[in-house]
C-alpha cells in the first residue's frame, strides 16, 4: 500500500499536471477464488475519473461496485490492469457509519488527522472546523452512540476529509437513512464537493441518487461487471431529486439496468 | 444553530433543516438520580447478607452443632477485633493483597502479549491457542506441589502460582476481545492509514478493550485463588502472614471463629477489588460506547 502522503492540511495540493485524471483505472480485472475456478467479478473495467468530477457507479447486485471501490481504495489488490491515484491513497466512507465508539465525534476526527500526520496542536482546531464544515460545531464531545443516523454519517464524512485526500470514495453512504435525511445530506455532500473541489466516485445502486449527485453516471452489468453505459448529468446543481429533470433522466436509466438485470434471467 | 435571519441564502435554510433534522433524531440520554441507584443496586445485596447474618445467628442459637463448629457471627467479631487490638489485621491483609496486585500485573505484562500474538498470529493460534483454553480449566492449586519442588517455598513460587493461574485467563479474554472486533472497524482503520503497531494501539486495542477487561476481572480472581492456594499450603518464616496463612494457622490451633474470619476476609478482598477496580472501569467503557441499557 503506499505510503506517500505528503499531502499537507491547510494548502490544497496542486493538481497533478491539467488533462491527468485523479483516477484512472485501466483494464482491472478481479476474480476471487483459485485460477482456474474463480468466477471474475470485475471484468475490464476502464474508467478515468477527471479531478473535481463527480462520478456515479450505478449497478444491481453482483455488479462488483463495492469491490471495485475496495480495490481504488487500495484495501485489495486487482486481478490484472491497473490502478493509479496520483494524489495518494483516498478517503473511503462506508454504508455503515464506522466511527471508532471508544471515541467521542472530535476525537474520531482527530485520529483521521494523526494517522495523517497532522502535528498535535492543530489536530483539535482541525477537528472543529471539519466539524463546522459538516455542520455540527459543538458536536466534539458527543460520543457516537448519541448521535442520529445522520449526524453520525456527517461525522464520518468530516473524518474522511480529514484523511486530506482530494479523492472521496463514499458505498453506498446514505442507504441506511431515511429519506428525509438522506435528502439533506445529498444538499450537504454537493456543497462539500464544490466548496472542497474533490473528486467523488459514488457507489449506489439507486438511480435517482444518482442522477441527483452525480456529473457522470457509469451503469455497471453485473457477474461480472462490465462499463456498460455512461451518462453525461448536465443538470445545473443543486438539483432536487423530485425535479422533472432528475426524474426524467431517472426513467432513462432505469429501462437501461432493468435491461441489464433481465439479461440475467434468461439463460 | 446558526439563525435563519442573517443570510437569506438557501444554504442556510439547509442549516436550518439540518438543525430541526439533529434535535428530533438526536438520542436523549437520562442517567438515573444516585438515590435511585443506591436503591436499586445497593440494597437488595445489603439485604442478603443480612438475610445470611440472621439465620446464621439463628443456626447457632438453636444449637443444631457444636459452638466450637459453628461459632456464633459476634465470635467471629471477636477474632477480628482481636486482630485489630493486636495491629496485625491490616498487615495480614496487605501481605496477601501487595502480593496479589504484583503477580496480577506480572500476568497482565505476560499476559496481553501472548494474547496478541495468539489472536493475530495463525500459527501461533494453531499451536498455543488450545493449551491456553485448557489451562484456562486447570486449577492453579494443582500447580502449587511443582512450584514448591522447582522453587522452594519463598515469594517466586507464589508468583509462579499466581502466573500460572492468571495468565491464560488474561490471554485468553483478549483472543476473545479481539476476534469480536467487527471487521468494519479495521477496514476503516486500513484506510485512514493506521497499519501494524498503530493499528494495535488505535484500533484493534480499543476495540478489544471490553472482551479484554472480562479476561482482566478473571485473571484477578484467578491470580487471587492460586495465591490463597499457595499460601495455604507454603509455610515459611520468612514469607509473613497473609490471609492464606492466617487461615491454616487459625485451623492448626482449632480455632473455627479465625477459621470464618479468614474465609470472610479472603471473600471480601476478592468482592473488594472488583467492586472498586474492574466494575467502575467496565461500566465506564461500556457506558462511553452506548454499550450499557440504561434505566434499568
Amino acid at each position: 500500500m503506499s505510503t506517500a502522503l505528503t499531502t499537507s492540511k491547510n494548502a490544497p495540493v496542486d493538481e497533478s499536471p491539467t488533462g491527468a485524471p485523479a483516477v484512472r483505472i485501466s483494464h482491472v480485472h478481479k476474480s476471487f477464488g483459485r485460477p482456474g475456478t474463480a468466477t471474475p467479478v470485475l471484468d475490464d473495467i476502464t474508467l478515468d475519473v477527471a479531478p473535481g468530477e463527480f462520478v456515479c457507479l450505478l449497478g444491481a447486485s453482483g455488479c462488483g461496485k463495492s469491490t471495485l471501490l475496495n480495490l481504488i481504495a487500495g484495501l485489495d489488490k486487482p486481478t490484472a490492469g491497473e490502478i493509479e491515484v496520483p494524489s495518494g491513497r483516498p478517503a473511503l466512507m462506508f454504508q455503515e457509519h464506522a466511527l471508532f465508539p471508544w471515541l467521542t465525534a472530535g476525537k474520531n476526527i482527530e485520529l483521521a488527522l494523526r494517522l495523517n500526520g497532522v502535528a498535535r496542536p492543530e489536530r483539535r482546531a482541525e477537528a472543529e472546523r471539519l466539524l463546522e464544515l459538516v455542520r455540527l460545531g459543538g458536536s466534539y464531545g458527543k460520543r457516537v452512540h448519541e448521535l442520529s443516523g445522520g449526524m453520525r454519517q456527517r461525522v464520518a464524512m468530516a473524518r474522511a476529509l480529514a484523511q486530506g485526500s482530494r479523492v472521496l470514495l463514499m458505498d453506498e453512504p446514505f442507504a441506511a437513512l431515511d429519506a428525509i435525511t438522506r435528502d439533506v445530506l445529498h444538499d450537504e455532500i454537493t456543497r462539500i464537493w464544490a466548496e472542497r473541489q474533490l473528486t467523488v466516485v459514488f457507489v449506489t445502486h439507486n438511480v435517482r441518487e444518482a442522477v441527483r449527485l452525480a456529473q457522470r453516471v457509469v451503469l455497471l452489468s453485473s457477474r461480472p461487471g462490465r462499463v456498460a453505459r455512461e451518462w453525461q448529468i448536465d443538470l445545473p446543481q443543486p438539483r432536487r431529486i423530485e425535479s422533472a429533470g432528475v426524474a426524467d433522466l431517472s426513467v432513462e436509466i432505469t429501462e437501461e439496468l432493468r435491461g441489464e438485470i433481465r439479461r440475467h434471467g434468461q439463460h | 444553530m446558526a439563525s435563519t435571519e442573517t443570510t437569506p441564502a438557501p444554504a442556510d435554510d439547509l442549516s436550518g433543516v439540518e438543525a430541526g433534522l439533529d434535535a428530533l433524531d438526536s438520542v436523549q440520554i437520562q442517567r438515573t438520580p444516585i438515590g435511585q441507584l443506591l436503591r436499586q443496586k445497593a440494597l437488595p445485596p445489603l439485604i442478603g447478607v443480612l438475610l445470611v447474618l440472621g439465620l446464621w445467628q439463628l443456626t447457632y442459637s438453636l444449637h443444631v452443632t457444636a459452638s466450637y463448629n459453628l461459632p456464633s457471627p459476634a465470635d467471629v467479631w471477636g477474632s477480628l477485633t482481636d486482630l485489630w487490638t493486636a495491629g496485625t489485621l491490616f498487615s495480614i491483609i496487605w501481605t496477601s493483597l501487595w502480593r496479589g496486585i504484583l503477580g496480577f500485573l506480572a500476568a497482565v505484562a505476560i499476559g496481553t502479549p501472548i494474547g496478541l500474538l495468539v489472536a493475530r498470529v495463525k500459527p501461533v493460534r494453531a499451536a498455543i491457542g488450545p493449551i491456553l483454553q485448557g489451562l484456562q480449566s486447570l486449577p492453579s492449586v494443582a500447580w502449587v506441589p511443582a512450584a514448591v519442588i522447582w522453587l522452594g517455598i519463598n515469594d517466586s513460587m507464589m508468583y509462579a502460582v499466581i502466573l500460572l493461574g492468571a495468565v491464560p485467563s488474561i490471554a485468553n479474554g483478549l483472543v476473545a476481545g479481539i476476534d469480536q472486533v467487527p471487521p468494519l472497524f479495521l477496514r476503516a482503520g486500513r484506510t485512514l492509514g493506521a497499519s501494524g503497531i498503530s493499528n494495535a494501539r488505535h484500533i484493534l486495542l480499543p476495540a478489544a478493550l471490553p472482551g479484554y477487561l472480562a479476561g482482566l476481572k478473571q485473571g484477578w480472581a484467578f491470580s487471587w485463588r492460586s495465591l490463597m492456594a499457595a499460601e495455604l499450603v507454603a509455610s515459611s518464616p520468612d514469607l509473613g502472614i497473609g490471609l492464606g496463612r492466617y487461615l491454616e494457622n487459625q485451623r492448626e490451633g482449632m480455632s473455627m471463629p479465625g477459621v470464618l474470619l479468614g474465609i470472610i476476609l479472603i471473600l471480601l478482598v476478592g468482592v473488594a477489588i472488583d467492586l472498586l477496580v474492574f466494575s467502575p472501569i467496565e461500566r465506564r467503557v461500556l457506558r462511553s460506547r452506548g454499550l450499557l441499557a440504561t434505566g434499568r
